[in-house]
């Protein structure tokens, strides 16, 4: 996965010619994914020379702790949009999650059940989004869209005001910082068990995209549902799969921000799904559908999450830029993935 | 020989609204045995193949597979019964490897998923059984032209040890060396035991694999017949039900007319495109059909691309009607009134869930642009039109255009490029997969055509047909030019494939791995 791109001198017998050829083309579909590994560290390298103080643990922990969120749920997305769909409701799942998942617990539920109960709310609504995709035959734009507004709705109907959760509540135990490396003065490395629920979730999901049949089938499905279909592959039980799977996911992002932060709010993730979709695609995954990797989509969030240091850091510019910025990045990202295509059409 | 069959299908009847596309049919397959299911499109054989592999389900009947009633409801309890299926239009993924396409859902596991160094080394084992050993399964299965992605298609239907295989028109996209590999995978399957059903349009092909025939019209069972025991003209006559000749009508109707080869409609000179086409000259005159004859991958269709201009000129001048042109895109093309009917009729040819009527004014309306829509009144006798002129069945113009079979779906984009009155209309094999009534009535309507003034640029592969229909033939080869022929009795289709392979005596054709343009042929 991390080989870095070579290109040997081009060699003037045509066999040699034809074997660079067979590489680029096993290798083709990676390279907008090993693009988005090559910015991320020019990134790195330009903020380190810019404004100094990245390459530090302190920043790199603090990186990884306040995306940890983002990271979760471009996972899903990524399982979505390699099956061709689309997942709109991940970001009102969070508000609705976490505002309920906060107001049980002041009331006095246990903390590990609450927790239970917000993973288990993301995963109701992606269900239904998947049996809206699945048997009603709605479009997923469609589908995840109602479930959007009908988890923003229920978020707001419990309160619109931020809840803050009781300070002694078991789940901030999921915020605590775990130093892992005492450095200097406070550059430590630190985890939460919320990056670590992170880190497990992207391989888990790996494992499956990559190493079961369920996983092939999602990339069957992305390429065309049809001939998955027609090769007997069981469609429709994958496609449920993909939409619980985002859905779920999107409530443990839930837990895990809640957990980070203390409080929820009605507005929370509020475009949150646009950021996910933002990284999946800057991590090389095609919005049509069939190519894309989890790891991909990993990067494409800390880039996202790394633009945000560098524009605080920076001073200069407005924080309201920081969508334009997005914005360009994503441009160049889907301008590469087209170059990548038609390269490989011919 | 068999003892008793595999699959036995009993009074099976299937409506769709409006038609009754199977009407109380009988058939039955043997173990070890090639059966061929013959019929005009719209016979049923795509509906019958559709309720033996699970796709439909049937309103009456019974389906026996090795002895025991089923009920298929779907591809993958047709797989577990034992039933594999290649469709006529590859249905794989070309996003995925070669290998994964050959092994999806039968990959081999290990303790930590599937075990990919050992799912490919199958894969290339279930590869070499098809001849395609040599490939590397690990290469995406874009990279590989139409043909192969076939070959690969019925790799895979080996990989289940199935006891039935059916190959649904799997032979009309491979040329003359492909059908015969595929011919020898068939045979080695049915001597394993596998029963084999295979439909063809072509003739030739029925009568050199099969053993046994079972004929349908118009959803209606009309025999079974062991394939030695019928002459083909019996056979054609069961099939269309009317008197054949039709074809041998054609024969001299183009009569060589007389083409005034004056200043051509269309001239280019030394087009070419890096890739797809050396530096070609080509002139198209009207009144004229102009065929072109080559094997797959010979440059017809980039060649035809080129002209419509759905692909850029990298070098070469084109004069329209004597006068410097410069057409780089179709809009362009359709401005200059030419236009380019599709080999690729599902993808880039009709618009599967638009009506009849929608799919025939399309490229009317296209070139009207978007904001000036056809008057209702204009739209309804122009269709009426063309479906009456081409005898577009069934009759009904709101029918989703999905719902016709592949001779009146290529009926309607005929229609749609007529409507346009070109004065160059290119057609790129547009009897592929088609039957004989149909093919008929189209090559009919292309000679009318010429005689109506249009220049006609006419694809095949099947160089009979080319033979009878052109003025003049261009055959091509690996993206050039080989020869300029003006018809006479001196051509024939063997004078044409000894251009062509005397022409390649010597280097050996390899297999063509790296010609998936995407484009086809």
């Amino acid at each position: 996965m991390n080989t870095a791109i070579t290109t040997p001198p081009a060699a003037p017998t045509a066999s040699r010619v034809t074997r660079l050829r067979e590489q680029l083309a096993l290798r083709a579909d990676s390279l907008p994914t090993l693009a988005a590994l090559l910015i991320f560290a020019l990134m790195l390298l330009y903020g380190e020379f810019s404004y100094g103080r990245i390459f530090q643990l302190s920043t790199l922990s603090n990186l990884l702790i306040n995306n940890a969120h983002l990271v979760i749920i471009a996972v899903g997305l990524t399982f979505v949009i390699i099956s061709g769909g689309i997942d709109l409701s991940v970001g009102a799942i969070i508000a609705l999650s976490s505002v309920s998942g906060v107001m049980l617990a002041n009331a006095g539920w246990n903390a590990g059940l609450v927790m239970l109960v917000m993973v288990l709310i993301g995963s109701g609504i992606g269900l239904a989004s998947g049996i809206l995709v699945q048997y009603f035959d709605v479009q997923p734009f469609i589908a995840t869209l109602a479930m959007m507004f009908l988890g923003r709705g229920l978020a707001s109907m419990l309160s619109t005001v931020p809840v803050r959760l009781d300070e002694s509540s078991g789940i901030l135990a999921l915020g605590t910082k775990i130093k892992i490396i005492d450095g200097p003065k406070v550059n430590d490395l630190v985890i939460t068990p919320g990056v670590l629920i992170a880190v497990a979730v992207v391989i888990i999901a790996f494992v499956i995209l990559h190493r079961t049949r369920t996983g092939r089938t999602v990339y069957a499905i992305g390429g065309s549902e049809q001939s998955a279909a027609l090769m007997g592959l069981s469609v429709a039980r994958t496609k449920l799969f993909i939409y619980l799977a985002s859905g779920t996911l999107a409530g443990i992002a839930a837990v895990v921000y809640t957990a980070r932060l203390g409080s929820a709010q009605n507005i929370t993730g509020i475009g949150w799904e646009l950021d996910a979709i933002a990284a999946a695609v800057i991590g090389g995954t095609l919005l049509t559908g069939g190519f894309g990797y989890v790891l991909g989509s990993v990067v494409g969030a800390l880039v996202l999450g790394l633009m945000n240091v560098l524009i605080t850091r920076d001073g200069g510019i407005p924080p309201e830029a920081t969508t334009i910025i997005t914005g360009a990045i994503l441009l160049v990202f889907v301008l590469l993935q087209r170059a990548v295509i038609s390269r490989q059409r011919e | 020989m068999p003892t008793s069959p595999i699959v036995e299908m009993k009074d099976i009847s299937i409506s769709f609204p409006g038609v009754k596309a199977l009407d109380r049919v009988n058939f039955r397959l043997f173990p070890g045995e090639v059966h061929a299911l013959m019929g005009e499109n719209g016979a049923g054989k795509s509906t019958l193949i559709k309720a033996l592999t699970g796709v439909y389900t049937i309103d009456e009947g019974t389906v026996i597979v090795s002895g025991r009633s089923r009920r298929l409801g779907g591809t993958a309890d047709a797989q577990a019964a034992g039933i594999s299926t290649v469709y006529q239009e590859v249905n794989l993924c070309t996003n995925l490897s070669i290998g994964e396409n050959v092994m999806l859902g039968y990959e081999v596991r290990g303790p930590f998923g599937i075990n990919w160094a050992a799912t490919h080394r199958r894969a290339s084992q279930m590869l070499q059984k098809v001849g395609l050993g040599a490939l590397n399964p690990r290469l995406p299965l874009s990279s590989l032209s139409i043909a192969l992605q076939q070959l690969v298609a019925i790799s895979r239907a080996t990989v289940t040890d199935s006891k039935v295989l059916i190959l649904d028109e799997p032979t009309s996209s491979l040329d003359a060396n492909e059908v015969e590999d595929l011919f020898r995978v068939i045979r080695a399957l049915r001597d394993e035991g596998v029963a084999i059903l295979f439909v063809s349009h072509f003739l030739d092909q029925i009568y050199e694999i099969s053993d046994r025939l079972t004929v349908l019209r118009n959803g209606v069972f009309q025999g079974e017949f062991m394939t030695t025991e019928i002459e083909q003209s019996e056979l054609i006559s069961t099939m269309v039900g009317k008197e054949v000749g039709a074809l041998d009508s054609l024969e001299r109707a183009s009569a060589r007319r007389d083409v005034d080869r004056g200043t051509p409609v269309y001239e280019a000179r030394g087009i070419s495109r890096k890739g797809s086409l050396e530096p070609t000259d080509a002139t198209f005159h009207a009144g004229e059909v102009l065929g072109i004859a080559g094997l797959l991958g010979s440059g017809r269709t980039e060649l035809a691309r080129l002209v419509y201009g759905a692909d850029k000129l990298e070098s070469g001048t084109v004069r329209l009607r004597g006068a410097e042109a410069n057409i780089s895109s179709p809009s362009q093309a359709l401005e200059a009134r030419i236009a380019y009917a599709s080999e690729n009729r599902r993808d880039e040819g009709i618009i599967r869930d638009l009506s009849v009527r929608e799919n025939l004014i399309l490229a009317v309306q296209a070139e009207r642009g978007w904001a000036r829509p056809l008057p209702a009144q204009e739209k309804t006798a122009l269709v009426e039109k063309y479906m009456t002129a081409l005898n577009v069945r069934p009759a009904d113009p709101d029918r989703p255009i999905r719902n016709l079979s592949g001779g009146n779906q290529q009926k309607v984009l005929l229609g749609r490029w007529l409507a346009t009155q070109p004065e160059v209309l290119i057609l790129d094999e547009p009897t592929r997969g088609i039957d004989v009534g149909a093919k008929t009535e189209i090559m009919e309507q292309v000679i009318a055509l010429a005689e109506d003034g249009v220049a006609i640029v006419f694809i095949s592969s099947e160089l009979d047909e080319v033979v009878r229909l052109s003025d003049r033939i261009m055959v091509m080869k690996d993206r050039r030019k080989l020869a300029e022929l003006v018809v006479d009795e001196t051509v024939t289709s063997d004078s044409i494939i000894t251009t062509i392979a005397d022409e390649s005596a010597p280097e050996q054709p390899g297999s063509t791995q790296t010609a998936g343009t995407g484009a086809g042929s």
